[in-house]
């Protein structure tokens, strides 16, 4: 299989490749490529023009301000999370997401920022940013502008980037709090979608929850926020029952469906073990298993 | 090398063929290629190397692995034009004319492969690995290998095989 013929550009300059962006009707950003190249040879996508961002320079960094918001440029590739101390020590959501995204191979080429404009609701980092609050920076010809995750994705495969517009940057809010949390994901085998995926991020301070956030990935037609499991866990300390009630409401909030990857009252299940497991370990409770279904039922 | 193309006629300015420079195995080479062309069809069609196997064509199996400036990726999901400048590493370079590769002489002595077919592709993602991690545990290397299929051997004498070259890649310094 191949693509169908298309212009190929590759601008050394982010106004050049915004530039590049008038071009065509339908011209695509080429950054790991490791979603869009596929589609193209499926010929799901057959763009008329690629502007290849990949000799853009200074887009390969993540790295905090000083005041703790994390910043990852659009050619960060996620081997490069995976592999990430700053990340170990700091984003304990993230850091556990990271081996978990594709293969090791898909992990060297694709990006984080790719990831989020392909905006899979089978993909794991959208589902990390949005219970981060967190939010892409878009840049175009009038100047750049940041669009929290929760408004980023407007539904499967469909992104509110404007035509001129690439992502540039994604950003996660400095913690008020210690941070907690993790990523668990069930997978048929490394690679597949995700059967189901549950992210959950914590800050906690003087002892109480103050800010939390839950995703869930594969469960549903989008990646869906779970704003009401995450609300009740805030303004008190984490306890057995809060974290039980936020399972629940997280299980609510799921919109499995049946398929075969599993029933969805199976998927459900899974959310909320998922999301109990994640909060009752704690602090760096990065799980690194996948396809382990043992545990039916916490 | 030589690509034969479609002749576009009036539309060949709309689709203009892409000169491009690179590194594969240690040697340098131009092309003049099809943006759409795939890295796996340069190197295999283009080049002639066909150490490097097209399995899925849909960035499962991982047959297809190569390194790129180091890094393992698949090559049916990369577009020749990117490699513009890049060093590409295939099978055919890890071998020298006289000796096999640690990496090779792994896989021979404790039967890492059966067919073949996922063989160049776990050896170069074995490579990426042991350049960056020289002394890796059993989970590593399945970590390591975890995006490369094969449907003969189970994994076991694979994972055998890499911890075989790695230790032989320490002993030699």
């Amino acid at each position: 299989m191949f693509p169908s013929r298309f212009r190929y550009e590759a601008p050394h300059s982010l106004d050049e490749a915004i530039g590049l962006l008038h071009g065509g009707d339908y011209v695509k950003v080429l950054a790991g490529g490791q979603s869009l190249v596929p589609m193209m040879k499926l010929r799901f996508a057959s763009p008329e023009m690629i502007v290849d961002i990949n000799n853009l320079p200074g887009l390969g960094y993540h790295r905090t301000d000083p005041d703790g918001t994390l910043r990852i440029g659009a050619l960060c590739r996620h081997a490069d999370l995976e592999r990430s101390d700053l990340l170990k020590a700091s984003q304990p959501t993230m850091a556990a997401a990271a081996p978990l995204v594709a293969d090791p191979l898909v992990r060297n080429r694709g990006t984080l920022v790719g990831s989020l404009c392909h905006a899979d609701p089978q993909g794991d980092w959208a589902s990390v940013m949005l219970a981060l609050g967190g939010s892409v920076i878009a840049q175009g010809p009038g100047g750049r502008r940041a669009i929290p995750l929760a408004e980023f994705v407007t539904g499967p495969f469909q992104n509110v980037l404007e035509h001129d517009e690439i992502a540039v940057e994604a950003v996660v809010p400095a913690a008020r709090g210690a941070r907690s949390g993790g990523y668990l994901k069930l997978e048929r085998r490394v690679g597949d979608f995700a059967t189901v995926g549950v992210a959950v991020a914590i800050e906690t301070s003087g002892g109480a929850v103050v800010r939390a956030g839950i995703a869930l990935t594969g469960v549903g037609g989008s990646t869906i926020g779970a704003t009401e499991a995450a609300q009740s866990l805030t303004g008190k300390p984490l306890t057995a029952e809060s974290i039980a009630e936020a399972a629940e409401l997280a299980a609510a909030a799921a919109q499995p469906r049946t398929d075969h990857r599993g029933t969805a009252e199976y998927k459900r299940q899974l959310v909320r073990v998922f999301v109990k497991r994640i909060l009752a370990g704690g602090q760096g409770s990065a799980a690194t298993a996948t396809g382990d279904t043992s545990e039916r039922a916490a | 090398m030589t690509m034969v193309q479609d002749d576009l006629g009036d539309e060949a300015e709309e689709f203009p063929v892409r000169r491009i420079k690179f590194t594969i195995n240690g040697r340098k080479k131009v092309a003049e290629i099809e943006p759409r062309l795939l890295l796996a069809d340069l190197i295999r069609s283009g080049i002639g190397l066909t150490g490097t196997h097209r399995g899925c064509d849909t960035t499962n199996c991982g047959a297809c692995t190569v390194l790129v400036d180091g890094r393992a990726i698949k090559s049916c999901t990369m577009l020749a034009v990117q490699v513009e400048g890049r060093e590409v590493t295939t099978v055919e370079g890890l071998a020298t004319a006289s000796e096999l590769h640690p990496i090779q002489e792994g896989f021979k002595q404790e039967h890492g492969l059966q067919c073949g077919f996922c063989t160049p592709g776990m050896m170069l993602a074995a490579k990426e690995l042991l350049d960056r991690n020289p002394d890796p545990t059993e989970e590593d290397v399945r970590w390591a290998i975890s995006g490369n299929l094969c449907r003969c051997t189970g994994y076991q004498n694979i994972v055998k095989s890499v911890l075989w070259a790695a230790e032989k890649l320490r002993a030699e310094g």
